[in-house]
Protein backbone atom coordinates (compact mmCIF):
# COMPACT_ATOMS: atom_id res chain seq x y z
CA UNK A 1 0.00 0.00 0.00
CA UNK A 2 2.84 2.33 0.87
CA UNK A 3 4.53 1.46 -2.41
CA UNK A 4 1.39 2.27 -4.38
CA UNK A 5 0.99 5.58 -2.63
CA UNK A 6 4.63 6.37 -3.34
CA UNK A 7 4.21 5.63 -7.04
CA UNK A 8 1.06 7.73 -7.17
CA UNK A 9 2.70 10.75 -5.54
CA UNK A 10 5.88 10.38 -7.57
CA UNK A 11 4.02 10.32 -10.87
CA UNK A 12 1.94 13.29 -9.89
CA UNK A 13 5.02 15.27 -8.92
CA UNK A 14 6.82 14.43 -12.15
CA UNK A 15 3.77 15.43 -14.16
CA UNK A 16 3.72 18.97 -12.82
CA UNK A 17 7.43 19.58 -13.20
CA UNK A 18 9.64 20.34 -16.17
CA UNK A 19 8.70 18.27 -19.20
CA UNK A 20 5.78 16.81 -17.30
CA UNK A 21 2.80 17.75 -19.37
CA UNK A 22 0.14 18.09 -16.67
CA UNK A 23 -1.48 21.22 -18.06
CA UNK A 24 -0.48 20.54 -21.65
CA UNK A 25 -3.57 18.39 -21.97
CA UNK A 26 -5.80 21.32 -21.16
CA UNK A 27 -3.91 23.55 -23.57
CA UNK A 28 -4.34 20.99 -26.33
CA UNK A 29 -8.03 20.73 -25.46
CA UNK A 30 -8.28 24.50 -25.92
CA UNK A 31 -6.42 24.31 -29.24
CA UNK A 32 -8.72 21.61 -30.61
CA UNK A 33 -11.85 23.50 -29.57
CA UNK A 34 -10.43 26.65 -31.19
CA UNK A 35 -9.59 24.82 -34.42
CA UNK A 36 -13.08 23.48 -35.03
CA UNK A 37 -14.70 26.88 -35.76
CA UNK A 38 -11.89 27.64 -38.20
CA UNK A 39 -12.91 24.54 -40.13
CA UNK A 40 -16.66 24.63 -39.69
CA UNK A 41 -17.22 28.37 -39.72
CA UNK A 42 -18.32 30.67 -36.94
CA UNK A 43 -21.97 29.64 -36.98
CA UNK A 44 -22.75 29.73 -33.25
CA UNK A 45 -26.03 27.86 -33.58
CA UNK A 46 -24.30 24.93 -35.27
CA UNK A 47 -21.44 24.96 -32.76
CA UNK A 48 -23.93 24.93 -29.90
CA UNK A 49 -25.67 21.88 -31.34
CA UNK A 50 -22.49 19.85 -31.81
CA UNK A 51 -20.81 21.36 -28.75
CA UNK A 52 -20.93 18.22 -26.57
CA UNK A 53 -19.41 16.18 -29.39
CA UNK A 54 -16.61 18.74 -29.91
CA UNK A 55 -15.81 18.75 -26.22
CA UNK A 56 -15.77 14.96 -26.04
CA UNK A 57 -13.51 14.66 -29.09
CA UNK A 58 -11.15 17.30 -27.75
CA UNK A 59 -10.97 15.61 -24.35
CA UNK A 60 -10.38 12.23 -25.99
CA UNK A 61 -7.48 13.50 -28.09
CA UNK A 62 -6.02 15.49 -25.18
CA UNK A 63 -6.16 12.45 -22.88
CA UNK A 64 -4.10 10.46 -25.33
CA UNK A 65 -1.33 13.04 -25.47
CA UNK A 66 0.51 12.43 -22.24
CA UNK A 67 0.00 8.69 -22.38
CA UNK A 68 2.91 7.71 -24.59
CA UNK A 69 5.40 9.03 -22.06
CA UNK A 70 3.71 7.17 -19.24
CA UNK A 71 5.91 4.08 -19.37
CA UNK A 72 8.50 5.24 -21.88
CA UNK A 73 9.98 7.81 -19.49
CA UNK A 74 10.34 5.18 -16.77
CA UNK A 75 11.80 2.73 -19.26
CA UNK A 76 14.48 5.22 -20.32
CA UNK A 77 15.79 5.95 -16.86
CA UNK A 78 15.54 2.38 -15.64
CA UNK A 79 12.82 2.84 -13.07
CA UNK A 80 10.49 0.59 -15.05
CA UNK A 81 12.81 -2.33 -14.36
CA UNK A 82 12.71 -1.49 -10.66
CA UNK A 83 8.94 -1.37 -10.78
CA UNK A 84 8.80 -4.76 -12.48
CA UNK A 85 11.06 -6.27 -9.84
CA UNK A 86 9.20 -4.69 -6.96
CA UNK A 87 7.14 -6.45 -4.34
CA UNK A 88 3.83 -4.78 -5.16
CA UNK A 89 1.71 -6.54 -7.79
CA UNK A 90 2.43 -5.02 -11.18
CA UNK A 91 -1.29 -4.65 -11.93
CA UNK A 92 -1.78 -2.41 -8.90
CA UNK A 93 1.33 -0.38 -9.67
CA UNK A 94 0.17 0.17 -13.22
CA UNK A 95 -3.25 1.16 -11.90
CA UNK A 96 -1.60 3.66 -9.54
CA UNK A 97 0.26 5.22 -12.47
CA UNK A 98 -2.97 5.36 -14.42
CA UNK A 99 -4.71 7.05 -11.53
CA UNK A 100 -1.92 9.62 -11.27
CA UNK A 101 -2.22 10.27 -15.00
CA UNK A 102 -5.97 10.79 -14.71
CA UNK A 103 -5.62 13.22 -11.81
CA UNK A 104 -3.00 15.33 -13.57
CA UNK A 105 -4.31 15.10 -17.13
CA UNK A 106 -7.93 13.92 -17.17
CA UNK A 107 -9.35 15.88 -14.25
CA UNK A 108 -8.10 19.28 -15.51
CA UNK A 109 -9.95 18.58 -18.77
CA UNK A 110 -13.19 18.21 -16.83
CA UNK A 111 -12.51 21.49 -15.03
CA UNK A 112 -11.86 23.22 -18.37
CA UNK A 113 -15.28 22.25 -19.78
CA UNK A 114 -17.22 25.30 -18.48
CA UNK A 115 -14.70 27.72 -19.99
CA UNK A 116 -14.58 25.94 -23.34
CA UNK A 117 -18.34 25.49 -23.30
CA UNK A 118 -18.59 29.27 -23.21
CA UNK A 119 -16.68 29.45 -26.48
CA UNK A 120 -19.22 27.06 -27.99
CA UNK A 121 -22.22 28.93 -26.61
CA UNK A 122 -23.44 26.03 -24.46
CA UNK A 123 -26.00 26.59 -21.71
CA UNK A 124 -24.83 26.08 -18.14
CA UNK A 125 -26.96 22.94 -17.90
CA UNK A 126 -25.35 21.50 -21.02
CA UNK A 127 -21.90 22.35 -19.70
CA UNK A 128 -22.70 20.58 -16.45
CA UNK A 129 -23.85 17.44 -18.18
CA UNK A 130 -20.85 17.29 -20.49
CA UNK A 131 -18.56 17.81 -17.50
CA UNK A 132 -20.30 14.98 -15.63
CA UNK A 133 -20.02 12.53 -18.53
CA UNK A 134 -16.37 13.47 -18.97
CA UNK A 135 -15.75 13.04 -15.25
CA UNK A 136 -17.02 9.48 -15.53
CA UNK A 137 -15.55 8.82 -18.97
CA UNK A 138 -12.00 10.19 -18.72
CA UNK A 139 -10.83 7.45 -16.33
CA UNK A 140 -11.92 4.95 -18.97
CA UNK A 141 -9.91 6.82 -21.60
CA UNK A 142 -6.83 6.80 -19.37
CA UNK A 143 -7.11 3.18 -18.33
CA UNK A 144 -7.75 1.92 -21.86
CA UNK A 145 -4.82 4.05 -22.92
CA UNK A 146 -2.60 2.19 -20.44
CA UNK A 147 -2.73 -0.80 -22.73
CA UNK A 148 -1.47 1.18 -25.70
CA UNK A 149 1.18 2.89 -23.57
CA UNK A 150 2.48 -0.48 -22.43
CA UNK A 151 2.52 -1.77 -25.99
CA UNK A 152 4.41 1.29 -27.17
CA UNK A 153 7.16 0.60 -24.66
CA UNK A 154 7.22 -3.14 -25.27
CA UNK A 155 7.40 -2.75 -29.02
CA UNK A 156 9.76 0.21 -28.81
CA UNK A 157 7.70 2.15 -31.34
CA UNK A 158 6.53 5.68 -30.83
CA UNK A 159 4.76 8.14 -33.02
CA UNK A 160 1.21 7.46 -34.03
CA UNK A 161 1.18 3.81 -33.05
CA UNK A 162 -0.30 4.54 -29.65
CA UNK A 163 -3.25 6.59 -30.89
CA UNK A 164 -3.92 4.13 -33.71
CA UNK A 165 -4.06 1.26 -31.23
CA UNK A 166 -5.99 3.00 -28.51
CA UNK A 167 -8.56 5.06 -30.38
CA UNK A 168 -10.66 2.14 -31.67
CA UNK A 169 -10.85 0.80 -28.13
CA UNK A 170 -12.15 4.12 -26.84
CA UNK A 171 -14.96 4.37 -29.39
CA UNK A 172 -17.62 2.83 -27.11
CA UNK A 173 -16.72 5.31 -24.37
CA UNK A 174 -17.02 8.16 -26.85
CA UNK A 175 -20.36 6.94 -28.19
CA UNK A 176 -21.99 6.56 -24.81
CA UNK A 177 -20.40 9.71 -23.39
CA UNK A 178 -21.77 11.94 -26.14
CA UNK A 179 -25.01 10.03 -26.17
CA UNK A 180 -25.51 10.58 -22.45
CA UNK A 181 -24.78 14.30 -22.80
CA UNK A 182 -27.16 14.63 -25.75
CA UNK A 183 -29.83 12.65 -23.92
CA UNK A 184 -29.77 15.09 -21.02
CA UNK A 185 -29.78 18.14 -23.31
CA UNK A 186 -32.31 17.24 -25.99
CA UNK A 187 -33.64 13.76 -25.16
CA UNK A 188 -35.65 11.69 -26.06
CA UNK A 189 -33.65 8.82 -24.58
CA UNK A 190 -33.57 9.12 -20.80
CA UNK A 191 -30.17 10.20 -19.50
CA UNK A 192 -29.81 7.17 -17.26
CA UNK A 193 -29.61 4.61 -20.05
CA UNK A 194 -26.43 5.64 -21.81
CA UNK A 195 -24.98 7.02 -18.59
CA UNK A 196 -25.11 3.71 -16.72
CA UNK A 197 -23.51 2.00 -19.69
CA UNK A 198 -20.79 4.64 -19.59
CA UNK A 199 -20.24 3.93 -15.91
CA UNK A 200 -20.06 0.21 -16.66
CA UNK A 201 -17.48 0.80 -19.39
CA UNK A 202 -15.35 2.82 -17.00
CA UNK A 203 -15.54 0.22 -14.25
CA UNK A 204 -14.60 -2.51 -16.69
CA UNK A 205 -11.66 -0.52 -18.01
CA UNK A 206 -10.39 0.06 -14.47
CA UNK A 207 -9.88 -3.70 -14.25
CA UNK A 208 -9.02 -4.73 -17.80
CA UNK A 209 -6.62 -1.88 -18.46
CA UNK A 210 -4.12 -2.59 -15.68
CA UNK A 211 -4.25 -6.35 -16.22
CA UNK A 212 -3.64 -6.07 -19.95
CA UNK A 213 -0.95 -3.43 -19.51
CA UNK A 214 0.82 -5.42 -16.82
CA UNK A 215 0.78 -8.56 -18.95
CA UNK A 216 2.19 -6.60 -21.88
CA UNK A 217 4.99 -5.15 -19.79
CA UNK A 218 5.88 -8.48 -18.28
CA UNK A 219 6.05 -10.40 -21.51
CA UNK A 220 7.02 -7.63 -23.85
CA UNK A 221 10.09 -6.49 -22.01
CA UNK A 222 11.87 -9.80 -21.85
CA UNK B 1 26.00 54.59 -16.86
CA UNK B 2 24.90 53.79 -20.37
CA UNK B 3 21.87 51.63 -21.10
CA UNK B 4 24.14 48.99 -22.56
CA UNK B 5 25.71 48.48 -19.12
CA UNK B 6 22.43 46.96 -18.04
CA UNK B 7 23.40 43.97 -20.16
CA UNK B 8 25.47 42.73 -17.28
CA UNK B 9 23.21 40.68 -14.98
CA UNK B 10 24.83 41.94 -11.80
CA UNK B 11 24.47 45.54 -12.90
CA UNK B 12 20.87 44.84 -13.80
CA UNK B 13 20.22 43.50 -10.33
CA UNK B 14 21.64 46.70 -8.90
CA UNK B 15 19.49 48.77 -11.23
CA UNK B 16 16.40 46.74 -10.31
CA UNK B 17 17.07 47.21 -6.62
CA UNK B 18 17.27 50.98 -6.99
CA UNK B 19 14.45 51.33 -9.50
CA UNK B 20 11.81 49.15 -7.86
CA UNK B 21 10.63 51.58 -5.16
CA UNK B 22 10.23 54.32 -7.77
CA UNK B 23 8.41 52.07 -10.19
CA UNK B 24 6.05 50.84 -7.50
CA UNK B 25 5.32 54.36 -6.33
CA UNK B 26 4.72 55.58 -9.87
CA UNK B 27 2.40 52.66 -10.58
CA UNK B 28 0.33 53.19 -7.46
CA UNK B 29 0.07 56.91 -8.16
CA UNK B 30 -0.93 56.31 -11.80
CA UNK B 31 -3.63 53.84 -10.75
CA UNK B 32 -4.98 56.26 -8.18
CA UNK B 33 -5.47 58.83 -10.91
CA UNK B 34 -6.60 56.32 -13.52
CA UNK B 35 -9.20 54.65 -11.31
CA UNK B 36 -10.53 57.97 -10.12
CA UNK B 37 -10.92 59.07 -13.72
CA UNK B 38 -12.41 55.79 -14.89
CA UNK B 39 -14.84 55.19 -12.06
CA UNK B 40 -15.91 58.68 -11.03
CA UNK B 41 -15.06 61.25 -13.66
CA UNK B 42 -15.87 59.44 -16.89
CA UNK B 43 -19.45 60.04 -18.00
CA UNK B 44 -21.83 57.31 -19.06
CA UNK B 45 -21.87 56.70 -22.77
CA UNK B 46 -25.16 57.69 -24.40
CA UNK B 47 -25.37 54.30 -26.09
CA UNK B 48 -23.67 51.93 -23.69
CA UNK B 49 -24.39 53.46 -20.33
CA UNK B 50 -22.02 52.66 -17.51
CA UNK B 51 -20.63 49.56 -19.25
CA UNK B 52 -18.23 51.86 -21.08
CA UNK B 53 -16.25 51.64 -17.83
CA UNK B 54 -15.31 48.10 -18.82
CA UNK B 55 -13.50 49.57 -21.79
CA UNK B 56 -11.02 51.25 -19.42
CA UNK B 57 -9.85 47.75 -18.46
CA UNK B 58 -10.42 45.96 -21.76
CA UNK B 59 -8.52 48.26 -24.13
CA UNK B 60 -5.36 48.70 -22.00
CA UNK B 61 -5.27 44.92 -21.42
CA UNK B 62 -5.45 44.35 -25.16
CA UNK B 63 -2.65 46.85 -25.81
CA UNK B 64 -0.45 45.33 -23.12
CA UNK B 65 -1.06 41.78 -24.33
CA UNK B 66 0.25 42.79 -27.73
CA UNK B 67 2.97 44.95 -26.20
CA UNK B 68 4.16 41.91 -24.27
CA UNK B 69 4.53 39.82 -27.40
CA UNK B 70 6.25 42.74 -29.16
CA UNK B 71 8.68 43.00 -26.26
CA UNK B 72 9.30 39.26 -26.42
CA UNK B 73 9.92 39.55 -30.18
CA UNK B 74 12.57 42.22 -29.71
CA UNK B 75 14.12 40.10 -26.97
CA UNK B 76 14.02 37.12 -29.36
CA UNK B 77 16.05 39.12 -31.88
CA UNK B 78 18.40 39.94 -29.04
CA UNK B 79 18.87 36.25 -28.32
CA UNK B 80 19.20 35.02 -31.88
CA UNK B 81 20.98 37.89 -33.61
CA UNK B 82 23.00 39.74 -31.00
CA UNK B 83 23.38 37.04 -28.32
CA UNK B 84 22.53 39.61 -25.68
CA UNK B 85 22.99 38.00 -22.27
CA UNK B 86 19.76 39.32 -20.76
CA UNK B 87 17.58 38.88 -23.83
CA UNK B 88 16.11 35.53 -22.95
CA UNK B 89 15.71 36.58 -19.32
CA UNK B 90 13.58 39.47 -20.56
CA UNK B 91 11.59 37.17 -22.84
CA UNK B 92 10.90 34.54 -20.21
CA UNK B 93 9.87 37.14 -17.64
CA UNK B 94 7.49 38.89 -20.03
CA UNK B 95 5.52 35.81 -21.08
CA UNK B 96 3.32 35.22 -18.00
CA UNK B 97 2.61 38.94 -17.66
CA UNK B 98 1.56 39.27 -21.30
CA UNK B 99 -0.53 36.12 -21.04
CA UNK B 100 -2.32 37.46 -17.96
CA UNK B 101 -3.22 40.70 -19.73
CA UNK B 102 -4.39 38.84 -22.83
CA UNK B 103 -6.63 36.68 -20.65
CA UNK B 104 -7.96 39.78 -18.90
CA UNK B 105 -8.69 41.34 -22.29
CA UNK B 106 -10.69 38.29 -23.36
CA UNK B 107 -12.56 38.12 -20.03
CA UNK B 108 -13.47 41.81 -19.86
CA UNK B 109 -14.37 41.69 -23.54
CA UNK B 110 -16.73 38.85 -22.76
CA UNK B 111 -18.25 40.84 -19.89
CA UNK B 112 -18.69 43.79 -22.24
CA UNK B 113 -20.07 41.69 -25.06
CA UNK B 114 -22.83 40.04 -23.06
CA UNK B 115 -24.83 43.20 -22.31
CA UNK B 116 -23.89 44.89 -25.60
CA UNK B 117 -24.20 42.11 -28.18
CA UNK B 118 -26.12 39.52 -26.19
CA UNK B 119 -23.39 36.89 -26.29
CA UNK B 120 -20.34 36.04 -24.19
CA UNK B 121 -18.36 34.98 -27.23
CA UNK B 122 -18.46 35.11 -30.97
CA UNK B 123 -15.98 33.68 -33.43
CA UNK B 124 -15.17 36.87 -35.23
CA UNK B 125 -11.75 37.83 -36.55
CA UNK B 126 -10.56 40.05 -33.71
CA UNK B 127 -11.72 37.86 -30.81
CA UNK B 128 -10.38 34.73 -32.48
CA UNK B 129 -6.98 36.23 -33.23
CA UNK B 130 -6.77 37.46 -29.63
CA UNK B 131 -7.63 33.94 -28.41
CA UNK B 132 -4.92 32.59 -30.71
CA UNK B 133 -2.51 35.06 -29.07
CA UNK B 134 -3.43 33.66 -25.65
CA UNK B 135 -2.87 30.10 -26.87
CA UNK B 136 0.52 31.12 -28.28
CA UNK B 137 1.47 32.71 -24.96
CA UNK B 138 0.53 29.52 -23.11
CA UNK B 139 2.46 27.52 -25.68
CA UNK B 140 5.64 29.54 -25.27
CA UNK B 141 5.32 29.32 -21.47
CA UNK B 142 4.96 25.54 -21.83
CA UNK B 143 8.06 25.53 -24.04
CA UNK B 144 10.07 27.44 -21.43
CA UNK B 145 9.01 24.89 -18.82
CA UNK B 146 9.77 21.84 -20.93
CA UNK B 147 13.49 22.35 -21.54
CA UNK B 148 15.76 22.25 -18.53
CA UNK B 149 18.70 24.21 -19.89
CA UNK B 150 17.80 27.92 -19.96
CA UNK B 151 19.99 28.67 -22.97
CA UNK B 152 18.42 26.02 -25.18
CA UNK B 153 14.95 26.88 -23.98
CA UNK B 154 15.63 30.53 -24.78
CA UNK B 155 16.64 29.88 -28.34
CA UNK B 156 13.67 27.62 -29.02
CA UNK B 157 11.29 30.14 -27.48
CA UNK B 158 12.87 32.95 -29.51
CA UNK B 159 12.11 31.23 -32.80
CA UNK B 160 8.55 30.47 -31.75
CA UNK B 161 8.05 34.06 -30.60
CA UNK B 162 9.18 35.57 -33.89
CA UNK B 163 6.95 33.26 -35.91
CA UNK B 164 4.01 34.09 -33.66
CA UNK B 165 4.59 37.82 -34.05
CA UNK B 166 2.72 37.60 -37.34
CA UNK B 167 -0.49 37.43 -35.26
CA UNK B 168 -0.02 40.99 -33.97
CA UNK B 169 -0.82 42.87 -37.20
CA UNK B 170 -3.67 40.44 -37.80
CA UNK B 171 -5.21 41.41 -34.47
CA UNK B 172 -4.72 45.09 -35.08
CA UNK B 173 -6.11 45.18 -38.58
CA UNK B 174 -8.66 42.36 -38.29
CA UNK B 175 -11.47 44.76 -37.60
CA UNK B 176 -10.66 46.59 -40.84
CA UNK B 177 -10.00 43.61 -43.07
CA UNK B 178 -13.03 41.57 -42.13
CA UNK B 179 -16.63 42.46 -41.30
CA UNK B 180 -16.73 41.79 -37.62
CA UNK B 181 -19.03 42.24 -34.67
CA UNK B 182 -16.23 44.00 -32.79
CA UNK B 183 -16.17 47.73 -33.34
CA UNK B 184 -13.63 49.16 -35.79
CA UNK B 185 -10.53 51.08 -34.77
CA UNK B 186 -11.45 54.21 -32.93
CA UNK B 187 -8.36 55.25 -30.97
CA UNK B 188 -5.28 54.82 -33.08
CA UNK B 189 -6.29 55.53 -36.61
CA UNK B 190 -5.33 57.84 -39.43
CA UNK B 191 -7.33 61.01 -39.11
CA UNK B 192 -7.34 61.01 -35.33
CA UNK B 193 -9.45 59.34 -32.73
CA UNK B 194 -13.21 59.21 -33.00
CA UNK B 195 -13.77 58.93 -29.27
CA UNK B 196 -14.86 61.92 -27.24
CA UNK B 197 -12.19 63.47 -25.03
CA UNK B 198 -14.16 62.82 -21.84
CA UNK B 199 -13.74 59.09 -22.47
CA UNK B 200 -10.31 59.28 -24.06
CA UNK B 201 -8.66 60.92 -21.04
CA UNK B 202 -9.62 58.19 -18.53
CA UNK B 203 -8.68 55.60 -21.14
CA UNK B 204 -5.17 56.99 -21.52
CA UNK B 205 -4.85 57.42 -17.76
CA UNK B 206 -5.62 53.74 -17.21
CA UNK B 207 -3.36 52.77 -20.13
CA UNK B 208 -0.45 54.62 -18.55
CA UNK B 209 -1.17 53.02 -15.18
CA UNK B 210 -1.32 49.52 -16.66
CA UNK B 211 1.86 50.11 -18.66
CA UNK B 212 3.72 51.18 -15.54
CA UNK B 213 2.40 48.07 -13.83
CA UNK B 214 3.71 45.93 -16.69
CA UNK B 215 7.14 47.53 -16.50
CA UNK B 216 7.31 47.14 -12.72
CA UNK B 217 6.26 43.49 -12.85
CA UNK B 218 8.64 42.83 -15.72
CA UNK B 219 11.67 44.30 -13.95
CA UNK B 220 10.81 42.32 -10.82
CA UNK B 221 10.32 39.12 -12.82
CA UNK B 222 13.61 39.62 -14.64
CA UNK B 223 15.33 40.05 -11.30
CA UNK B 224 13.76 36.78 -10.07
CA UNK B 225 14.85 34.95 -13.22
CA UNK B 226 18.46 36.14 -12.85
CA UNK B 227 18.44 34.94 -9.25
CA UNK B 228 16.91 31.64 -10.30
CA UNK B 229 19.71 31.04 -12.81
CA UNK B 230 22.29 31.86 -10.14
CA UNK B 231 20.70 29.33 -7.81
CA UNK B 232 20.77 26.74 -10.57
CA UNK B 233 24.42 27.44 -11.34
CA UNK B 234 25.40 27.23 -7.70
CA UNK B 235 23.46 23.99 -7.21
CA UNK B 236 25.26 22.47 -10.16
CA UNK B 237 28.61 23.54 -8.73
CA UNK B 238 27.59 22.10 -5.38
CA UNK B 239 26.69 18.79 -6.99
CA UNK B 240 30.02 18.70 -8.80
CA UNK B 241 31.89 19.46 -5.61
CA UNK B 242 30.10 16.70 -3.75
CA UNK B 243 30.80 14.04 -6.28
CA UNK B 244 34.48 15.01 -6.52
CA UNK C 1 -22.20 55.46 -8.24
CA UNK C 2 -25.04 54.17 -10.35
CA UNK C 3 -23.74 51.46 -12.63
CA UNK C 4 -26.97 50.93 -14.47
CA UNK C 5 -28.74 47.69 -15.38
CA UNK C 6 -25.55 45.83 -16.31
CA UNK C 7 -23.74 46.50 -13.07
CA UNK C 8 -22.85 42.83 -12.50
CA UNK C 9 -20.72 42.78 -15.66
CA UNK C 10 -18.87 45.95 -14.71
CA UNK C 11 -18.20 44.66 -11.21
CA UNK C 12 -17.11 41.27 -12.56
CA UNK C 13 -14.65 42.95 -14.91
CA UNK C 14 -13.05 45.08 -12.22
CA UNK C 15 -12.99 42.13 -9.83
CA UNK C 16 -11.26 39.99 -12.46
CA UNK C 17 -8.73 42.74 -13.10
CA UNK C 18 -8.03 42.93 -9.38
CA UNK C 19 -7.57 39.17 -9.11
CA UNK C 20 -5.27 39.01 -12.14
CA UNK C 21 -3.12 41.91 -10.97
CA UNK C 22 -2.99 40.58 -7.40
CA UNK C 23 -2.02 37.18 -8.78
CA UNK C 24 0.84 38.64 -10.81
CA UNK C 25 2.11 40.62 -7.84
CA UNK C 26 1.90 37.54 -5.62
CA UNK C 27 3.78 35.45 -8.19
CA UNK C 28 6.60 37.98 -8.45
CA UNK C 29 6.78 38.48 -4.68
CA UNK C 30 6.78 34.84 -3.60
CA UNK C 31 9.20 33.84 -6.34
CA UNK C 32 11.57 36.55 -5.12
CA UNK C 33 11.35 35.24 -1.57
CA UNK C 34 11.96 31.66 -2.73
CA UNK C 35 15.03 32.58 -4.77
CA UNK C 36 16.47 34.67 -1.95
CA UNK C 37 15.96 31.82 0.48
CA UNK C 38 17.61 29.34 -1.89
CA UNK C 39 20.57 31.66 -2.38
CA UNK C 40 20.83 32.12 1.38
CA UNK C 41 20.85 28.35 1.96
CA UNK C 42 23.50 27.79 -0.66
CA UNK C 43 25.72 30.55 0.63
CA UNK C 44 25.34 29.20 4.17
CA UNK C 45 26.70 25.89 2.92
CA UNK C 46 29.73 27.63 1.58
CA UNK C 47 28.80 27.30 -2.07
CA UNK C 48 30.02 30.18 -4.19
CA UNK C 49 29.53 31.02 -7.83
CA UNK C 50 33.14 30.41 -8.80
CA UNK C 51 34.04 26.91 -9.92
CA UNK C 52 37.63 27.61 -8.87
CA UNK C 53 36.41 27.67 -5.29
CA UNK C 54 35.32 24.05 -5.35
CA UNK C 55 37.02 22.61 -2.34
CA UNK C 56 38.82 19.32 -2.66
CA UNK C 57 37.34 16.57 -0.45
CA UNK C 58 39.10 16.38 2.89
Amino acid sequence: MMALRAILLRDMRIAVRIGGGALMGVLFFLVVVTLIPFAIGPDLALLKRIGPAILWLGALLASLLALDRLFAADHEDGSLDLILMGAAPLELTVAAKGFAHWITTGLPLVVAVPVLGLLLDLDPAAMGVVALTLLVGTPALTFIGLIGAALAVALRRGGLLLPVLVLPLTVPVLIFGVSAAEAAIVGPVPFGTPFTILCALTLASLVIGPFAAAATLRHGLD
Amino acid sequence: MALIDLANPTRFLGFAERAMPWLVAATVFAFAIGLEQALFVAPDDYQQGATVKIMFLHVPSAWLGMFGWGLMSIAALGTLVWRHPLADVAAKAAAPIGAAFTFLCLFTGSMWGRPMWGTYWVWDARLTSELVLLIMYLGVIALWRSVEDPGRAGRAAAVLTLVGAVDLPIIKFSVDWWNTLHQPASVFRLGGSTIDKSILVPLFAMAIAFTLLFVTLHVAAMRNEILRRRVRGMRMLQARAQEG
Amino acid sequence: MNLGPHAVFIVASYAAAFVVVAGLIAWVYFDFRAQRRALGDLEAHGVTRRSSDIKEPA
